[in-house]
């Protein structure tokens, strides 16, 4: 069976999603089950203190129980606050350590702080967490974290909520191509062909929130998604045929065709 | 206001508070209406077990941050 394993634990889903932008916890819980993940980030936050004693809480739409939360540490720009985010997550979450660590670097690009985050990396794994890792798509920053102890690292597709699919395949490929860990596009996926074609490229899993949230349907948008992951995963492993630039190949037999005008065919498509 | 000897000043979230008969986490956890919820708390860039929560008693000045999980990708 062809799993996902990520810190020793097996997954059939390859698809991980976000919670985030959705109108309610009803349209979350709807398409987070219709996306088949079974990992599930969160975000951590400050409660309202004083307000809002009795509203709904997220983890009773996406419960513990149900999914591997992915508690991430979107919005920290510093070590010390990605660091004390997921020591809190921790301690939220009764000592689960599998965290996604993103470190940022500018509030408009969203773009991560590669200094800052391989920093943050090294102090959380001597603290036993599990670290799924935001990363630029620099192959060597994504070696440098592998060693480090990361369990997974997780290149931009292209800047997060953006949409605008895989910007730089050629580099997926090259992290793809040397890491031994799981590698997962984060970021960047904006509908179903992107997320086939980070599969295709052989990614591990493909991490996304906004792609599905954003989407007219987002519950439909899930559907989708799972099937784009499944497929492109199914090519990846089936192996595609090489690329002809130059020579056609007709896929119907060349002799026999019926001729009028005494021309060869010479077999044509279908 | 009158500061009396017991009053402790919080810092909670960022936001000032004044409290005259709290002592351990677990008091400030129900005057705050957040029993029952799943959260988690750091005092002075600690991380406070759940399991200390009546045992950890709260200091003039303590800087305490009170979070949940939310939504986020």
């Amino acid at each position: 069976m062809d799993q996902l394993i990520i810190a020793g634990k097996a997954y059939s889903s390859r698809l991980l999603v976000g919670t985030g932008k959705y109108k309610d916890f009803t349209e979350t819980r709807m398409a987070i089950e219709a996306s088949g993940a079974q990992i599930i980030t969160v975000a951590i936050r400050r409660t309202n203190i004083g307000q809002h004693a009795n509203e709904p809480s997220l983890l009773e739409a996406v419960p513990p129980s149900q999914y591997t939360l992915l508690p991430n540490t979107a919005g920290c720009y510093t070590v010390e606050d990605a660091v004390r985010t997921l020591r809190l997550a921790r301690e939220l979450l009764d000592g689960h350590s599998l965290v996604k660590l993103e470190v940022l670097g500018d509030p408009e690009t969203l773009f991560p702080n590669m200094v800052e985050t391989i920093k943050a990396a090294e102090i959380l794994v001597k603290e036993d967490f599990q670290v799924m890792v935001y990363t630029s798509d620099d192959p060597i920053i994504a070696r440098q974290l592998e060693e480090i102890g990361c369990v997974a690292v997780m290149p931009l597709a292209s800047l997060i909520g953006s949409g605008m699919g895989i910007l730089n395949p050629w580099n997926l490929q090259i992290i793809i191509d040397n890491a031994k860990i799981p590698v997962l596009v984060d970021a960047g996926v904006g509908t179903a062909s992107d997320a086939a074609i980070a599969m295709e490229l052989g990614c591990d899993g493909v991490l996304m929130n906004t792609a599905i949230a954003a989407a007219q349907n987002p519950v439909l948008m899930a559907t989708a998604m799972r099937k784009a992951v499944e497929a492109g995963r199914e090519a990846y492993l089936a192996g595609r045929m090489a690329k002809k630039l130059y020579s056609a190949s007709p896929s119907s037999p060349v002799n026999g065709v019926i001729a009028s005008t005494g021309i060869q065919a010479t077999g044509g498509k279908g | 206001m009158i500061h009396t000897e017991e009053m402790i000043r919080l810092t909670i979230n960022g936001q000032p508070h004044h409290f005259e008969t709290l002592t351990n986490v677990t008091q400030l956890i129900e005057h705050l209406e957040l029993q029952g919820k799943r959260i988690a708390i750091e005092r002075n860039g600690e991380i406070v077990p759940r399991s200390q929560f009546s045992e950890q008693f709260l200091a003039d000045g303590d800087q305490l941050e009170v979070v949940v999980a939310v939504g986020g990708g």
